[in-house]
Formats: structure tokens, C-alpha cells, sequence
């Protein structure tokens, strides 16, 4: 039976604690007596038959009628799936959404449906290369569908195959890809790594365009999500769940499957990153010490090669299908049952360790940017109830915040780093000034529609993730990250955990309690 | 003489044969002359009317194969397999391996069950082929039905091939019952098994029916088949070929079958030709293309057209040149239309 989460209080005898710093770690003291640490439960156990659990799911939907008596010779089947984002990191292969795209498919054969696109649902996200949308839908699928042009990426930036549905009561705009709102049935596939997932913002974000987009994405609403992670606090869910309904009113016809992943992360030889420090044996203190000192020695391009090359042994926990919202309620049970740990009130401090990857630069660069998105708005939000740290208090991350960018992933991000950041980081003031021009610029848009960019836009909507965080706390510092570029981002610069606690103290006290993120693998704080 | 536009110069194994053939003319004066002095040189004449006792038959079906699984022997063949056979195979046969992933539950289980692989057959090559292309845990532990009448005639090739590729003989004609007790004992000690259902290598490049001994070692023992095409070996080193010629093949591995309820074996061996059937479809076209015709039972048969003679042989060709392109046909890179 794997062990539930939970809070070790530090005392004298707890060991230095792991600390992400990109793609390095290290060991931190934390002071006794007034730090904890929150530790993720460990990864809840697979299903031994997957494909009957998803054969099973397919043929007794949550109310919806089974997937068979859904298909006829002569329809237009879709079938959309979440794109590179997910899971992290990659999964080993087979990937779960080719084990349920191949389930669908072969319901579609054996119904004689011969009309069948697959489409990957990235809205503003950069195009999936080949090697990746093989390993998500598989060889076989990939073969079959994409010389033939049936499997392709949808662009949101394409005015001929747009369909605009109606505005919800609230005036937002529900734009999607024509091809899912034309088909008689659109089957959307997901991934639910995290209670953010799913729902209506598959179809409603994934298949969306930028004038769609923008009406979620952006200060206000991610402001008034407390938190992303719980759904009936999010502003942002709402807004998708309002648009769920245009769909719904426009006669579109989805019919969703969510699956959840266990947390079981990181494969030999890192598996020690996933156990508790206390219980490392022998040879995983051996593999830390060898693999830091080698990734302090290695070039940064290598480095990121190596963690990129990483395949998680994610192992699917559930899968359920039919109505959207009835299958999110579960799917998210079963999020919650992986990853909720019980955390008594908050606190001063918050500390975390920023890791090599987030959904936006799989095979890329963690960007300063994209520091920012993961620590304010992914590692803040990772609570249900109240934040963990408190009103005006201090979040201190590690990384070492390099400004170095992926030109052919991040290409916008380089001008807003260099240009809107100078200028501003208040996402107010750079979503009046500067995000139209950066989302109508013909550039950005050329390579997000032909290259493998994100849309040019992409920054300002990683910057208002963090909204509500930065709002809420008075202070961010970042241990070993670039000074120059830690200040532009608008935190302050440490060299060690020690000065770190040292800068906080002005504004939290001499002896603030101080709550450590234990992450990854993911975790939610239930804060009560 | 290659062509002035092949891709590759006269190959190793061309020499290679043509160094069988000079050590050919060497030792065929000596056969002739120890043939000419008779006793000791050869085999003594039986005096008549003496009756010479017979060895206990040891050949054949009733070769004992036990020695090649103890580990001295699997630790050779490991060496064997892994080393000289993988690079002879890729460097022939160039195999692409597909639909591994339909076996991933059943790898990562912490017990997993012994399978029973059921190829097409079309060349020796197959059981080389197999021997590196099945994945592990199964691999390890391979034992691969030979026929009795071939590969266990003579003791040298008994030996070479309990060695090299833990076979073990098998009646080809009907699943004797030593032959059967023998594989059930091995199943039921963790080996998995290569069993070609057809019985032997095609005679003329298209498959032949399926015997129903798989299935019904299948239904005996529990184990689960594990349909498996092989498409390229037979233009490689078919029946009746004198050597080699390089090519690629694909191995395709389809999902496990097991015995259904209600379903005797005849019906499941015909359910795992369809699953062949299937794979050597999707092999050839595409999976999608191929699912769609098993589900209205119009994938093309594995033996081939009704007609007989040239016509049999023209359509092969053609098969063989499609299935030569196969599978993971490179996409071109799709330009979305920007309009001017």
C-alpha cells in the first residue's frame, strides 16, 4: 500500500533536504524548530489491464450513451488529444493517449466509420515535431493518419478553419476548430496530471483560437483563481465551463476521456529524486553525489539533454468516459486521491526548487520567464483552501535563472524579456500596453503557424499565471539564479539559503516559519 | 556480377560461398578415394544373416534438448544470440521491429507468463530473426519449435541448433504427444515458445494454412499467443535459395490472444490467422487501413490469390515490392496554406 503524503516538522536530526536548481540539485538545511517539509504521497498502484479498463470506460460511459451506438458508416469522427505539455515528464511508451486513441479507433472500424481526423488540441502552444506526436499517438496511428494528412496539429491562427459558436452571458467568445465543431462526434483525449486538467478546458482551450483565448487568459481571471488546482475557486475554470456550454448549445458533440497518471516520476538511476531524504540507502547517496558533481561539470546543453531524455514510468490510475463534466468530477477524485496532503495553516516563508522542466519547454529551455510561471503561478497554486504561504509573505526558489532562451521554441520570449519586462512586470499594465502588439505581430504568428514556436502572445499568458502570486506575497528571492536577470523578472537575487533567509527577514522577522515544497513529483496542499 | 546501379558491391556472403565451393572441390577427391578403400575408410558391411542391435533412437523427435537450457549452454547462446547472429541478422536482414508496445503490460507485471509467438514462415531466417526481435523478458527464455525431420535428422545439426537457438524438435505433421508433453513441461517451467503454425517454410512465397498445433498448445498450457508477421525473409533466403541476398524485413508483434469460453481449438486457430492476417495487412498498408478491413474481413489473405502459375507469382511480386517500402513511410513536412 503506498504511503499518503505528508508534513515532517525539521528538527535537529532531520538530514539537509533536496532542493531542485534546474538541471542540478542540492541539499539544504533548513532551521530546526520552526520549518516543515511537505512530502507527495507516494505513486498509487496501476491498473493491471489497461487496455480492458479503457475498453471497459468506452463501452459504459458516465452518462453518455456507449461509444458504439455513437458511431454509423458515413460520419465525421475527431478525435482530439492533449499535445507535448503532457505528462510530464513524457511517459514511457506506449503513451496513454495512443492506448485510447487506438480504443476508439478500433470501435470506428469495426462501426465502418471511414471519416477520421486526429487532431492535437496545443491552442497557443508550438507544434508537436514528429518524433513527439509518435511517441503520443504511436507509430501505428501516426503511420496511418499522418502521411494521408488526418493527423495534424491545430492552428489558431487559421481563419479557414475556425468556427465561431456564439459568447457566453459574460460577452466571451467561443471560437474552436471547425473541423471538431462540424464533426458528428468530437472524441477529445486527455491527460489529467494535475486537477487543472480536463473538463471543458480541453475542448474549450485546446481547440481554441487567440480571440478565444484572451477572454480567460488574462490579469483578471487568473487573478480571481484561488487556486487552478481547485476548480470551484477558479475564475479561469468557470470561464471554460461558461464556454462548455456555447458548445453544448451549438451542437457539438463531445464525448470526453480523461485518464489519470500515478506520480511515479523519475526512473532508475534518479529515483532517489522521489524517495524521502532519510530513507536513501548506500547507493542512492552515491548516485546524488556523483550525478551533482558531474552536472556541475557538465555543459548546460548536455545537461538538459540528459533530464530531457528522461521517460517517467507514469502508469495510469483511471480512466473514465462520457459527459465532460461528470467525468472531470471523477477524474479529479482521483487527482486529489494521488496528490492531496493535509497541511495545518500557513506560513511565512515558502521555499521551492524550480526544476529542468515545465509544460512549455519540453526538449527546451526552462527560460527566466518560464522560472517565473513555475514558481508563482504552478508551485504557488498547488493548494486547495488558502495559499500555503500567507498574505505578504516570501517565496524563495532555486535556480540558476541563466537568460537563455529557445529561439525556435520561445522566440517572443526573448523580445518580452528584453522589451516588456524593461518596461514593466506588472501584468496589468503589460496586458494594456504591450500584448496586442505582440499578438497580432505577423512574425510571431509565422512561425507559431509554420515553425515550432509559441504563439507570440505566449509570455504575457505565462506572466498573468503568476498574477495572483505575486500579488499576495511581498518579496520573491531567488537562490543562485543571475542577479541581472532575477532583478528583471522583479525578485530579488541570493546566493545561498542562508542569505536568502537573511533578505526575508526585514519583512517576515528573525524567525518566520518557514513551509518547503517537496516537488517533484506533484503534490497539492490542502491548506486548513 | 551487382549490377553497375546496385546499391552495394558483391557481398561477403557471395564470397563466402564461393569459398564453399573451392573447399567443395578440395575434399571431394578424398571422399571419393576413402570411399574406394572401403572399410575402416567407411562404414562396415552387415554380415547376412546377422541382425546388428539398434541404437536407441535419439534423433529426431526424440532428441534430449535438456542440456541447452542448463546455464552453461544459455550462457553460450546468450553470447551466441547477442553477439555473431545479431549483427549476421541486421547486416542481411536489416529488421524493423514493430508493435513491441502490445506487450508492455504483460512485461512490466512482476511474474510475467510465458507466451507462445506464432509466426509465418517463409525462410530459416525467421528463427534468427525471432531469436533477437522478441523482446525481453521473453527473450531469455526462448525455446523455438524445429522440425523434427530436419533439424534433429543428423547430430551435428541437432546440436547447432539446441545451442544456437534452444529449438527443440517438434513432430511437423501432427503434435505428437512426447512433442506436446515436452512443451507443456517448458511452458509450465517459464520458457515461451516460437511455433510456426504453418508447419514448414513456404513453398512458393505466399503463406500456407494454419495447423491448429499453437492453439492448441495454447488451450493445454494457458499460455497466451502472441500473433507475430514476418514479411521480407522470403525474398531474403526463401525456400530453395542457394544463398543469401540482402533486404529488410519487419517483424510486427500483434496483441496476446488467449483461448475465448466457448471456443474449441479450431476456432481459435483460425482467430490467430486472422490476427496474422491482420498484422501482415498492417505491415503492408497501414494500421488503420488494415483495421478497417479486418473488421469487414476483406484483409488480403496470407496465401495468397485462388489462381495458380504465372499470375500466382506476378502478384507476389507486386506484394513484395509494396511490403518492401513498408512501414513508417516518412512524412513530407506538411506547409500550412498561408495565402499570399
Amino acid at each position: 500500500m503506498p504511503r499518503p503524503g505528508f508534513v515532517l516538522d525539521v528538527d535537529r536530526s532531520t538530514p539537509p533536504i533536496l532542493f531542485w536548481r534546474g538541471e542540478n540539485f542540492s541539499l539544504e538545511k533548513l532551521p530546526a524548530g520552526r520549518s516543515r517539509v511537505i512530502y507527495p504521497a507516494e505513486p498509487l498502484p496501476a491498473i493491471d489491464d489497461v487496455d480492458g479498463a479503457i475498453r471497459h470506460a468506452l463501452l459504459n460511459p458516465i452518462d453518455h450513451d456507449p461509444l458504439p451506438s455513437l458511431l454509423f458508416p458515413g460520419m465525421r469522427l475527431t478525435i482530439a488529444f492533449d499535445d507535448v505539455s503532457l505528462p510530464l515528464p513524457k511517459m514511457r511508451r506506449p503513451d496513454v493517449r495512443q492506448r485510447v486513441i487506438e480504443a476508439v479507433l478500433d470501435l470506428a472500424a469495426d462501426a465502418g466509420v471511414d471519416d477520421v481526423h486526429i487532431i492535437a488540441a496545443l491552442a497557443l502552444h508550438r507544434r508537436m515535431t514528429e518524433a513527439e506526436l509518435r511517441h503520443a499517438v504511436g507509430d501505428r496511428v501516426y503511420d496511418a493518419f499522418a502521411p494521408r494528412g488526418l493527423l495534424y496539429q491545430h492552428d489558431a491562427e487559421d481563419p479557414d478553419n475556425l468556427a465561431f459558436l456564439g459568447t457566453t452571458p459574460h460577452g466571451e467568445e467561443v471560437e474552436i476548430n471547425k473541423r471538431a465543431a462540424e464533426s458528428d462526434l468530437l472524441v477529445y483525449v486527455n491527460i489529467n496530471l494535475v486537477a487543472m486538467d480536463g473538463g471543458w478546458k480541453s475542448t474549450a482551450t485546446g481547440l481554441a483560437s487567440y480571440r478565444s483565448l484572451r477572454h480567460h487568459h488574462n490579469p483578471d481571471t487568473m487573478h480571481k483563481s484561488r487556486s487552478f488546482m481547485d476548480q470551484h475557486r477558479s475564475e479561469l475554470h468557470k470561464s471554460n465551463w461558461r464556454m462548455g456550454k456555447v458548445l453544448l448549445d451549438s451542437g457539438v458533440k463531445v464525448f470526453q476521456i480523461e485518464t489519470t497518471l500515478n506520480t511515479d516520476t523519475f526512473p532508475q538511476p534518479f529515483e532517489f529524486l522521489s524517495k524521502r531524504e532519510w530513507e536513501w540507502n548506500a547507493r542512492d547517496r552515491m548516485t546524488f553525489l556523483a550525478t551533482t558533481k558531474a552536472l556541475g561539470r557538465t555543459p548546460a546543453r548536455l545537461a538538459r539533454n540528459i533530464f530531457h531524455s528522461i521517460e517517467a514510468p507514469h502508469q495510469m490510475t483511471s480512466v473514465q468516459a462520457g459527459e465532460v463534466e461528470a467525468v472531470h468530477r471523477i477524474t479529479t477524485d482521483h487527482v486529489y486521491a494521488q496528490e492531496l496532503v493535509e497541511v495545518k495553516g500557513q506560513t511565512d516563508i515558502l521555499t521551492m526548487g524550480i526544476p529542468y522542466i515545465s509544460p512549455y519547454n519540453v526538449h527546451s529551455i526552462l527560460n527566466p520567464i518560464l522560472v517565473q510561471v513555475m514558481a508563482m503561478g504552478y508551485y504557488f497554486n498547488m493548494y486547495r483552501g488558502m495559499p500555503l504561504v500567507r498574505e505578504g509573505g516570501v517565496i524563495i526558489l532555486t535556480h540558476p535563472c541563466r537568460p537563455e532562451f529557445n529561439p525556435v521554441h520561445h522566440p517572443s520570449y526573448i523580445d518580452f524579456f528584453e522589451q516588456v519586462l524593461a518596461d514593466t512586470t506588472d501584468p496589468h499594465v503589460m496586458s494594456q500596453k504591450w500584448e496586442k502588439r505582440y499578438a497580432e505581430d505577423e512574425w510571431y504568428r509565422h512561425l507559431y503557424r509554420t515553425g515550432y514556436a509559441y504563439h507570440g502572445v505566449h509570455p504575457f499568458y505565462m506572466w498573468y499565471w503568476g498574477t495572483h502570486g505575486m500579488k499576495h506575497c511581498s518579496r520573491v528571492i531567488v537562490v543562485g539564479g543571475d542577479p541581472k536577470t532575477v532583478r528583471r523578472l522583479g525578485f530579488v537575487p541570493a546566493s545561498t539559503m542562508d542569505d536568502a533567509l537573511e533578505i526575508a527577514s526585514d519583512v517576515v522577522g528573525r524567525t518566520p516559519t518557514i513551509t518547503h515544497l517537496h516537488t517533484p513529483p506533484l503534490m497539492v496542499a490542502d491548506v486548513i | 556480377m551487382a549490377r553497375d546501379d546496385a546499391p552495394w558491391k558483391p557481398s561477403a556472403l557471395g564470397r563466402l560461398s564461393r569459398v564453399g565451393d573451392v573447399v567443395d572441390r578440395v575434399t571431394t577427391p578424398f571422399a571419393r578415394r576413402a570411399a574406394r578403400r572401403g572399410f575402416p575408410w567407411t562404414a562396415p558391411t552387415v554380415p547376412r544373416g546377422v541382425e546388428v542391435p539398434r541404437d536407441e533412437p535419439d534423433l529426431g523427435a526424440d532428441y534430449d534438448t535438456d542440456w541447452a537450457r542448463r546455464s552453461l549452454a544459455r550462457s553460450v547462446r546468450r553470447g551466441i544470440v547477442g553477439g555473431p547472429l545479431h549483427l549476421a541478422v541486421r547486416g542481411v536482414a536489416s529488421p524493423n521491429v514493430h508493435g513491441v508496445d502490445r506487450l508492455s503490460d504483460l512485461a512490466r507485471l512482476d511474474d510475467p507468463p510465458p507466451l507462445i509467438f506464432t509466426p509465418n514462415h517463409h525462410s530459416h531466417l525467421d528463427t534468427a530473426l525471432m531469436a533477437i526481435a522478441v523482446p525481453e523478458p521473453w527473450r531469455s527464455k526462448l525455446v523455438v519449435a524445429a522440425a523434427a525431420d530436419y533439424f534433429f535428422d543428423k547430430r551435428w545439426k541437432a546440436r547447432l541448433a539446441a545451442l544456437s537457438l534452444n529449438a527443440i524438435p517438434i513432430d511437423r505433421e501432427a503434435t505428437g504427444r512426447k512433442s506436446s508433453e515436452m512443451i507443456k513441461r517448458l511452458i509450465e517451467d517459464g520458457w515461451s515458445l516460437v511455433i510456426y503454425p504453418e508447419g514448414g517454410r513456404s513453398p512458393d512465397g505466399w503463406g500456407q494454412d494454419f495447423k491448429g498445433g499453437a492453439a492448441y498448445l495454447s488451450s493445454r498450457t494457458g499460455a497466451p499467443v502472441v500473433p507475430v508477421f514476418i514479411d521480407g525473409t522470403g525474398a531474403i533466403y526463401g525456400k530453395g535459395m542457394k544463398r543469401p541476398k540482402r533486404g529488410v524485413t519487419n517483424v510486427v508483434f500483434g496483441a496476446p490472444l488467449t483461448p475465448l469460453d466457448d471456443e474449441n481449438t479450431r476456432r481459435f486457430s483460425a482467430r490467430i490467422e486472422r490476427s496474422v492476417t491482420t498484422l501482415a495487412d498492417e505491415s503492408l498498408t497501414d494500421y488503420w487501413t488494415a483495421r478497417r478491413r479486418a473488421a469487414d474481413g476483406t484483409n488480403p489473405r496470407l496465401t495468397g490469390p485462388d489462381y495458380v502459375g504465372w499470375r500466382r507469382q506476378w502478384a507476389l511480386s507486386e506484394r513484395r515490392s509494396i511490403g518492401s517500402a513498408g512501414l513508417r513511410r516518412r512524412q513530407k513536412r506538411r506547409w500550412p496554406d498561408l495565402g499570399n
